[in-house]
């Protein structure tokens, strides 16, 4: 079955099926929230959503690259918080400027992901272990650099985080969302319109498939863990504008909210099958979950939780059951 | 008359695998615009002979010869890249990318650094209509069937500016109708110049499509044909060799089987077997003949639960029974050798013991342990009764050769006693001795009063150990043939070929 | 057993590295009728990891993973507080606790098993949702509870021995006892090992995946009430963070294949110990505790090259024969090609 018929209105393509759920269910939360709660229908409210998700976007753009291929990596967050880190001691104790500071941060994040990538590869290591070590490994060095959030007091810096970019009508945005936007049309053109992108699909797809169809599989398993470290650094770059500090503890579990970004926006986690475009939705969903708890109000925050929990046992059944009808 | 160069020349190709030799001093020739088929039994050496070819392991002997210039590809993609392609009978393809992407993943057109989606989708209709195929190429792989699928592997192999094709049984999962097609493009193929190898088990097909074949048997060669010049009678001759033509038939004087003990009445599945009517009477060796695909395995599996029948019932002495899980016609005592040892059978990381009384601890659950003394004593003696080496226990069944594993699988049934036992192949792939050996020992188990189901693609072990044979075409059983002296290999192919509809006159058909 | 050769020597060493700084290091003395020692203390922190490692152990045997045992850990605790702050029993918050324990595990394995979800995928709902369930039990506070009963799950002695230690034990015989002496462990790695094979053999494999996710889940609420106990409080965020890591890293350390099938209990108690002396060496030797992490992703990462194959095969290739390919290596490639 190549299509499903909703309503008799017209045949959509089984494999954007998940994706429009995901949209479905963004603009029904949109709409609810909107009915329910006074100023919450509001552009605004949207654009909160990506000014206070753009570094977990980027990261989840990463997330998706690894997961399309078949892996996956929990390393993500410590290297959020590794790049926080490493930015905010350079810049504080000898001075370094950012534009010296950021490329060498995102130079550190993209090599960590290609050494986890390599061995994953090269010594046929499960990337749940490897990535664990690499999360390991992150947050360690964190903690040697220092075990208190260090501030970010650098002037450029903070007047790029404190930036408002004016759209219309007295909507605003950060230039961080700008960052995020080029990071996942980049993205998006990447998976869809170049080689490495399809390999990524395949490789996802049938490993094995791919190999004996002459793909490269070691360069593109590489190449998307080192795509993961790179934009789990620019994550980490963008917290920092966010937090304007350097910390530990900085994006403690964020790898699971970009797994369940992922997830939700209907990226099969075996590999192979989904869009950016659903992780997209996936964390504009997180997102909005969180902007209706605080519009509750009486809602406790671990509620995002248990309903981040609940999104994802809907999700993942109604993907196990669409695969077991193609089958 | 005149030959023209051939495009490969393999010439005294050697292969030694630890205990067997593969291959011994084969040669093979392919020319240019011609349809070779590569024939002999199970265990014969083809499929090694395609794997040396194309680089999957080394040879130990012999040279190899593109265009006349020496070769030797150290994997498959080497062999690709030299023009030699192939397309086995398992599909290796993405399933989850489109018809178009699996043509072209890895060599999509593209413009200033980005894929040209629209040409890519063009050029996949046109090479597909040049397969006389009209598909949405913009599809996902994982919507068409295993045949199309088929057809995707062939188009992208042609792409690849093959020189030569192999098509490594292509053919099992197709019907008549998608092998006429499948047939059609390799004819056009074959106009084109480009050398095809083929490897089939329809002897009907290879005399369809192929010019020339080259006969194997137990790792040597038997010789280069042209198949216009050699008979069917000929050929099977040729394959199966003289050392079985002198062997007696196993099952003894013809007795009278009046205890039913299992019978299937209108059992089906839909899409995997038509329903089918089977009485198995208890010490009966009961073959199933047919080929590859005609729905053999599909009759055991679901006489024992392994899937779920839609339609039919089935009783055992008179007592309508439900075969739901295996665990439930384990119950009834019928037992399953699968065919595929590895992927259905054994538990490799498990020893030799373990996998033995693993069926035998199944039945009693986990809380009850079969005592160690118990154990050994049960493994010891199928050990020594099935000449299974080496001979501890401990062994990890994941080295064993072919031939032990089957018997470490028969051995698990065994010590259950089972009423029925259903054996899937049980001989493929394991060497003469051990296959000797097998069949002995079905003969003394029906002699014992134990019911057999025996499937095989030999018809001749079919033949020398069945009281009655049923034929399966097209997923059809559409005869049971007692097994008295008119039966013979003939007749069996010929009810096979004919679909029993003149053949299998003297046998209850299917409903 | 040859594959337990690499945790030993991992762990002995680490022990003798704790030898150069602390002299007295394996000394065990007796102090007001209990034990002391730096031994003693490995084994007595060490004793809620190597529990979850012992649950860990037998899911991943059967091809699976559990990422919701730190939350389970949490909930366990946390309900137990609950209870006992309620002027509950201690024996009724216990018993609650674990039950519900074993549900929550009961519902990954019925994710699994009989939904057919990936176990990564399916214990990765739990693994988030599981923390805020645990949050919604203490309402977001720290349950402080003032019960001495209760405390000795995980901070008393008993003749002598502090009472962690010995839950550890008769967790660790039943578990052998279960797998070893009765037939348990075979169809665990029967299934693990192929589980199709394993269905035509006529295992109930459904049973057996359900039963397993669910003692993974009884041993995490064992291990949290232990730790709550130990600081007669319950953290519904941080109790039992990232223990399921640890747990999966014991259990890959003490040479179980995450890939599933055969398991050794041992290997695993090693793993666990080896984190646990790792932790405790990092204090003694006077490196800063912040670096923890950092040695544990050194170890792990050397633990895993060591075992892979791959990684032998290239570092010490030449010294190596060249194995014959098997028979089974054969038809993996017919498989493959």
């Amino acid at each position: 079955m190549t299509t499903v018929t909703l309503n008799g209105l017209r045949t959509i393509p089984a494999k954007y099926v998940p994706v429009l759920v995901t949209a479905g269910l963004f603009v029904a939360m949109f709409v609810a929230g909107g009915i329910r709660y006074e100023g919450f229908a509001s552009g605004q409210v949207i654009l909160n959503v990506f000014i206070d998700n753009a570094f977990l976007l980027v990261v989840a753009v990463g997330m998706t690259f690894v997961i399309l291929a078949g892996g996956i990596d929990l390393s993500v967050g410590s290297v959020v918080a590794l790049s926080t880190m490493i930015s905010a001691s350079l810049m504080k104790g000898p001075g370094w400027p950012p534009y010296l500071v950021i490329p060498l941060v995102l130079l550190i994040g993209a090599a960590l992901g290609l050494v986890m990538g390599y061995i994953i590869h090269a010594f046929d290591i499960q990337p749940f272990i490897v990535t664990l070590a690499g999360m390991f490994l992150a947050r360690g060095l964190c903690y040697t650099i220092g075990t208190d959030s260090i501030p970010i007091e650098d002037p450029t810096f903070t007047a790029f985080a404190q930036t408002r970019i004016d759209l219309f009508a007295g909507l605003w945005i950060s230039p961080s969302v700008i960052i995020a936007a080029v990071v996942v049309l980049v993205a998006a053109y990447v998976l869809h319109y170049t080689r490495l992108g399809r390999s990524v699909y395949a490789t996802g797809g049938s490993e094995q498939s791919a190999l004996l169809m002459g793909l490269p599989v070691a360069r593109t398993k590489i190449t998307v863990y080192t795509v993961s470290g790179f934009c789990s650094a620019l994550g980490g770059v963008l917290l920092s504008f966010y937090m304007l500090s350097g910390y530990g503890l900085h994006a403690v579990g964020m790898e699971l909210d970009a797994i369940a970004a992922v997830v939700i926006g209907g990226t099969l986690l075996t590999g192979g099958s989904g869009f950016l475009l659903g992780t997209v939705l996936g964390v504009l969903v997180l997102g909005l979950i969180q902007t209706v708890i605080s519009f509750e109000g009486t809602l406790s925050s671990w509620w995002t939780k248990i309903f981040i929990g609940l999104l994802l046992f809907v999700f993942i059944l109604l993907q196990r059951l669409f695969s077991a009808r193609r089958t | 008359m005149a030959v023209p160069a051939p495009i490969l020349l393999m010439s005294g190709i050697g292969k030694q695998f630890p205990g067997v030799k593969a291959l011994d001093g084969v040669d093979l020739r392919l020319l240019p615009g011609e349809v070779h088929a590569l024939m002999g039994e199970n265990g014969a050496g083809k499929s090694t002979l395609i794997k040396v070819l194309t680089g999957v392991h080394p040879i130990d002997a012999g040279t190899i010869e593109l265009l006349g210039e020496p070769v030797a590809f150290g994997s498959p993609l080497e062999a690709q890249g030299a023009g030699i392609s192939t397309v086995y009978q398992e599909v290796n393809l993405c399933a989850n990318l489109s018809v178009a992407e699996n043509i072209f993943v890895g060599r999509e057109p593209r413009r200033w650094g980005r894929i040209d989606w629209p040409r890519m989708r063009a050029r996949a209709a046109e090479l597909l209509a040049r397969l006389e195929l009209d598909l949405d190429v913009s599809a996902p792989l994982s919507t068409y069937s295993p045949a199309i699928q088929q057809m995707v592997a062939i188009a992208r192999a042609i792409d690849i500016e093959a020189r030569v094709l192999i098509l490594d049984e292509p053919t099992s999962s197709l019907d008549a109708s998608e092998v006429e097609q499948l047939f059609r493009v390799m004819r056009t193929l074959k106009e084109e110049g480009i050398a095809i190898l083929f490897v089939s088990h329809f002897l009907d097909q290879i005399y369809e499509i192929s010019d020339r074949m080259t006969i194997l048997r137990n790792g040597r060669l038997v010789g280069e044909y042209l198949t216009s010049e050699l008979s069917q009678v000929e050929l099977v001759a040729k394959m199966i060799g003289q050392e079985l033509a002198a062997l007696e038939k196993l099952h003894g004087e013809a007795k009278v089987f009046d205890r039913p003990l299992l019978e299937a009445r209108g059992l089906g599945r839909a899409g995997a077997i038509e329903p089918f009517t089977l009485t198995v009477h208890e010490g009966e060796v009961v073959g199933l003949a047919g080929l590859l695909g005609s729905g053999r395995t599909e009759v055991a599996r679901l006489l024992f639960g392994a899937d779920h029948a839609s339609t039919g019932e089935v009783s055992i002495e008179g007592t309508p029974v439900s075969l739901r899980t295996p665990r439930v016609a384990m119950n009834h005592r019928i037992a399953f050798c699968s065919e595929n040892r590895k992927s259905d059978g054994l538990i490799p990381d498990l020893t030799l013991r373990e996998n033995i009384i693993l069926a035998l601890q199944a039945t009693r659950g986990w809380t009850r342990p079969v005592p160690r003394e118990q154990q050994d004593e049960l493994v010891g003696k199928y050990i020594s009764a099935l000449k299974i080496s080496p001979a501890n226990p401990e062994h990890l069944v994941r080295d064993l050769s072919g031939g032990n594993q089957q018997k470490v699988l028969l051995a698990r049934w065994l010590i259950l006693e089972p009423r029925l036992l259903i054996l899937d192949e049980p001989t493929r792939g394991i060497d003469i001795g051990a296959k000797t050996e097998i069949q002995r020992l079905v003969a003394q188990l029906s002699d014992g009063g134990m019911a057999v189901l025996f499937i095989s693609a030999e018809l001749e072990e079919v033949l020398r150990l069945s009281h009655k044979v049923g034929v399966l075409r097209d997923r059809r059983l559409v005869a049971q043939l007692p097994n008295d002296d008119d039966l013979t290999t003939d007749v069996l192919m010929e009810t096979i070929a004919s679909g029993g509809a003149n053949g299998g006159a003297s046998g209850g058909g299917a409903e | 057993m040859r594959r337990l050769l690499w945790p030993v020597v991992i762990l002995a060493l680490l022990l003798l590295v704790n030898v150069f700084f602390t002299a007295n290091f394996f000394s065990i003395q007796m102090r007001d009728g209990h034990l002391y020692g730096s031994l003693i203390d490995i084994l007595r922190f060490g004793a809620p990891l190597i529990l979850v490692s012992l649950g860990m152990t037998l899911v991943i045997a059967t091809g699976g993973i559990d990422l919701s045992v730190g939350s389970v850990v949490a909930i366990a605790g946390a309900l137990a507080c609950l209870q006992i702050s309620d002027d509950a029993g201690v024996f009724t918050a216990v018993a609650l606790a674990l039950g519900l324990s074993v549900l929550l595990g009961a519902w990954n394995g019925l994710l699994v098993a009989v939904v057919g979800i990936q176990p990564i995928i399916a214990t990765l709902i739990l693994m988030v949702a599981g923390r805020g369930l645990a949050q919604l039990i203490t309402d977001g506070q720290i349950i402080t509870v003032n019960s001495p009963s209760y405390k000795v799950i995980g901070g008393g002695y008993w003749l002598t021995v502090p009472f962690g230690i010995l839950l550890v034990v008769v967790v660790l015989a039943i578990t052998v006892f279960l797998t070893r002496r009765l037939a348990l462990g075979m169809l665990i790695e029967s299934v693990g090992g192929n589980a199709e094979a394993s269905r035509l053999a006529g295992i109930r494999s459904r049973g057996i995946i359900i039963m397993v996710y669910a003692f993974a889940a009884l041993c995490a609420g064992v291990a949290g009430l232990m730790i709550s106990s130990n600081v007669s409080s319950a953290d519904g965020n941080n109790a039992g963070l990232w223990v399921e890591l640890d747990a999966i890293l014991a259990v890959v350390i003490g040479g179980t294949s995450l890939s599933g099938g055969r398991f050794s209990l041992g290997g695993t108690v090693l793993g666990a110990l080896i984190i646990q002396t790792l932790t405790t060496t990092i204090y003694s030797i006077g490196v800063p505790p912040e670096t923890t992490l950092l040695f544990k992703a050194l170890v792990v990462t050397a633990v895993c090259l060591i075992q892979s194959k791959s990684f032998r095969e290239k570092v010490f290739g030449g010294r190596r024969r060249a194995v014959p390919p098997s028979p089974a290596a054969e038809e993996k490639v017919r498989v493959t090609a």
